[in-house]
């Protein structure tokens, strides 16, 4: 990094910035240019270390880069200009915050003299950025460029992981200044915890020790510690023998062919999965932060249970839920002190678990994914199956975007790995999966990326296609076209009398046109029989795709925990009449979201 | 484990709060740096916090350091919650709940003094009570003419307060406050 040649280098404000992401590592930029931002496109016209990925939108350059950071576990960075370029980017920023991606943003800004004139595309970037990052800066002086861009490497990808942005007026970036190379010198005031407790760990592990219906209940958080820490937790699990259940954003850290998987938890998870945290005695949260689509009912949420959560950010313990032992640490180094710690002390006394296994079993045997298979019509759940069928052997990366086949990606996608599965959790961002399988596909040429997608979600981003065409980027877009925005739907049914305003889409383009117009492949697909034929000659083409599946048209997501109810309460498949869907939800229930 | 919980807003539930609120007084050392205030109004204001005074200013000028002073109220947990917050953002040192700790050194409640500037106008007896009731409360005079006084007061809150009611009558024209600063007795510091 620092060899001599960079070192305190006089350059251009421009020529910083590009140094600046060199020597952060970075091999690829999305995105899109503007006036308040040219010098530093005239920078990067002029060296080879970085590939930039011109996008069609900022938010593509912003989910792009969110989906080249899960998949790689690196900083995915973005370029737009100012104003518009930077309101743009807003959208994937919050999304990024909220799911915890490292994602370093840098917009140009109009000259330092304009600023506050309202001079054409300006915006008070920092003013409108700063509620949706973890930090952000405007640099005035060329000196402190560099400087600047390495600490918004460091804040983004430590601690919890999340979202900055870097400001420079085009003044800044035309003035010269001077280069300083990255240093270990973090500020004094950001110091992220990530060592545990070690005598909270170990009551953890006594009070796991004790337990007689134990539950693991893991998050992001191990995905973002790295893939040592999906591994230090299959050991875990393996030492315990407890069941484990992940959230949407924990998917692949614990392999969903794991004897001890009970599938995903929450709003749409799996019956077995919120029956055992319903009745557990001990609840070992680690890196999730019991978000609402997990907990359901919250003064019905396992009553009986006392809780550790393990998490690297403070403020996540005892914000929604009250737990016994909050252990504040990044999820890798506790857990690494749990498995030694369970290994010196505790004796797993697997026997003693077996009736809480016989019990989740018979929750189990419930099949709360079933669905009835239909000879003429794909129904959306089968699409998903066929399609992890046909591609779980290969080096596979999902991305999805927002609603019901979403949740049925969740459900029945099984992932074996970390970082495999990219989606929008906690902002629900529709338009998400297109420009995040990009992003995934830039970062690994010759994997196999499939965006899971819905008709209406994909048309938000559907630009995109354009992009991934000019980067040879074969992204499959596996799209369950039901006409309707699904889950949309699902809730007006649930909540509004089956009245269905504005969910359905008269006019759909043509799908396979459309990624014909775009110089990609279409294929469409509507019977049952051809489905397999058709996923393969999605794989087997080396372009963008977008699949037309037509998939049931009514199709509804289930089970799901309705507004107001408790984990127990969960409404299944079979039971899901559609009396008991217009009744599932009391006037109470139906303020929330 | 949930029968002290206290819900405070969920997509499922929504609890009516039934816990108390308490008032707070929290000492927060900052970077002094652009945007640090807006950063710490704004999570007030985004997360739904009270602010019921707010006081800043650059305490450590080599150090580049300012101290802001919150009062707050909420329950006990949203109060743990905002400390937590706080110390999220980037240039907060650290957050010290100054309530919370003066029952720690076993006492009442943080040092707390507030100033204000009182403007009064008037001629006749209602000036002369003015002044008698100023030097009673220690206010001291720090603009006059023969039609009004400037007087300057700092105490406890409570006592600003009651000096303000007892001026309103005798010709109150102006009032300006600064928030609290506040600090815990003894001879630590924070």
């Amino acid at each position: 990094m620092s060899n001599g040649q960079n070192e305190r280098r006089e350059m251009s404000g421009a020529e910083i910035v590009v140094q600046a992401l060199i020597d952060n590592g970075v091999k690829h930029l999305f995105g899109y240019p503007g006036g308040a931002v040219l010098p530093i496109y005239d920078e990067l016209f002029q060296q080879d270390e970085i590939e930039h990925i011109l996008v069609r939108h900022e938010q593509g350059a912003g989910h792009a880069a969110e989906g080249y950071a899960r998949s790689t576990g690196k900083a995915g960075v973005m370029l737009v200009t100012s104003g518009p370029g930077a309101t743009n980017a807003v959208t994937a920023l919050q999304d990024a915050l909220m799911d915890s991606i490292p994602l370093v943003c840098l917009t140009g800004q109009v000259p330092t003299t304009l600023i506050g004139s309202d001079a054409f595309q300006e915006c008070d970037t920092v003013g409108i950025t700063r509620p949706c990052t973890k930090h952000n800066w405007l640099v005035k002086d060329p000196n402190d460029l560099a400087a600047t861009i390495h600490e918004a490497f460091h804040v983004a990808t430590t601690g919890r992981p999340g979202p900055v942005v870097v400001d420079i007026p085009k003044d800044v970036q035309f003035a010269k200044g001077t280069y300083v190379p990255p240093q270990i010198a973090p500020r004094m005031s950001y110091q992220p915890k990530v060592q545990g407790d070690l005598e909270k760990i170990k009551a953890a592990v006594a009070l796991m020790a004790s337990a007689k219906k134990p539950i693991l209940y893991t998050g992001g958080g191990v995905v973002n510690a790295g893939p040592e820490a999906s591994h230090l937790l299959r050991e875990l699990v393996d030492l315990t023998g407890f069941p484990i259940t992940s959230t949407l954003m924990g998917l692949g850290a614990y392999p969903a062919s794991g004897r001890n998987w009970l599938g995903m938890l929450g709003m749409h998870g799996s019956y077995e999965a919120n029956m055992a945290m319903h009745d557990c005695d001990v609840m070992v949260c680690i890196g999730a932060r019991f978000d609402d689509r997990i907990t359901g009912r919250l003064d019905a949420f396992a009553p009986n249970s006392k809780k550790i959560h393990v998490d690297i950010d403070a403020s996540s313990i005892n914000k929604n839920v009250r737990v016994d032992l909050g252990i504040i640490g990044d999820c890798g180094l506790v857990l690494e002190d749990m498995v030694r710690l369970w290994r010196a002390t505790a004796k797993a006394d697997k026997k003693a678990l077996y009736p809480w296994w016989e019990q989740i079993a018979r929750w189990r045997a419930r099949d709360s994914f079933a669905y009835k298979q239909n000879p003429d019509v794909i129904m959306p759940q089968y699409a998903i199956q066929r399609l992890y069928e046909l591609t779980k052997d290969r080096d596979t990366y999902i991305t999805t975007e927002v609603g019901q086949h979403q949740m049925w990606a969740a459900q029945l996608y099984g992932f074996e790995k970390p970082n495999r599965w990219m989606t929008s959790g906690g902002l629900g961002t529709m338009g998400y999966g297109l420009p995040a399988a990009l992003g995934v596909q830039i970062a690994h040429r010759d994997a196999l990326v499939v965006d899971i997608a819905g008709d209406a979600s994909v048309q938000m981003t559907m630009q995109e296609m354009s992009a991934a065409v000019q980067y040879e980027a074969p992204i499959k877009i596996f799209i369950l076209n039901n006409q309707y925005m699904g889950m949309v739907r699902q809730w007006q049914q649930l909540l509004h009398g089956n009245r269905l305003s504005h969910s359905y889409t008269e006019a759909m383009p043509d799908f396979v046109k459309l990624a014909e117009a775009y110089g990609g492949h279409g294929i469409r697909c509507d019977k049952p029989d051809d489905l397999d034929d058709a996923i393969n000659e999605m794989i087997s083409v080396k372009k963008p795709v977008l699949f037309d599946c037509r998939v049931a048209n009514l199709a509804n997501c289930f089970p799901m925990i309705p507004s107001g109810k408790a984990h127990n309460e969960m409404l299944l498949p079979d039971e899901a009449t559609d009396e008991a869907v217009a009744n599932a939800i009391d006037a109470k229930g139906r303020e929330l979201v | 484990m949930n029968p002290h919980l206290q819900p405070t807003g969920s997509a499922y539930f929504i609890a009516k709060e039934t816990q108390v609120p308490e008032r707070h007084t929290l000492s927060v050392l900052v970077d002094n740096e652009p945007g640090v205030l807006a950063r710490v109004i704004g999570l007030f204001s985004g997360r739904g916090y009270n602010i019921e005074s707010l006081t800043v200013s650059e305490t450590e000028h080599e150090k580049h350091l300012s101290r802001i002073t919150i009062v707050t109220s909420g329950t006990s947990h949203v109060l743990e919650q905002i400390k937590h917050q706080l110390e999220r953002i980037v240039p907060v040192h650290g957050v010290v709940d100054l309530t919370v700790r003066a029952g720690e050194l076993g006492q009442e409640r943080p040092l707390e003094r507030e100033l204000a500037l009182v403007k009064v106008a008037g001629t006749g007896d209602n000036r002369v009570e003015a002044l008698r009731l100023a030097d009673a409360f220690r206010a001291s005079v720090i603009d006059a003419n023969t039609e009004h006084f400037i007087f300057e007061i700092t105490g406890k809150g409570s006592k600003v307060d009651q000096f303000i009611a007892i001026m309103r009558p005798l010709g109150l024209v102006e009032i300006c406050r600064t928030g609290v600063a506040a600090m815990n007795r003894g001879p630590e510091s924070m």
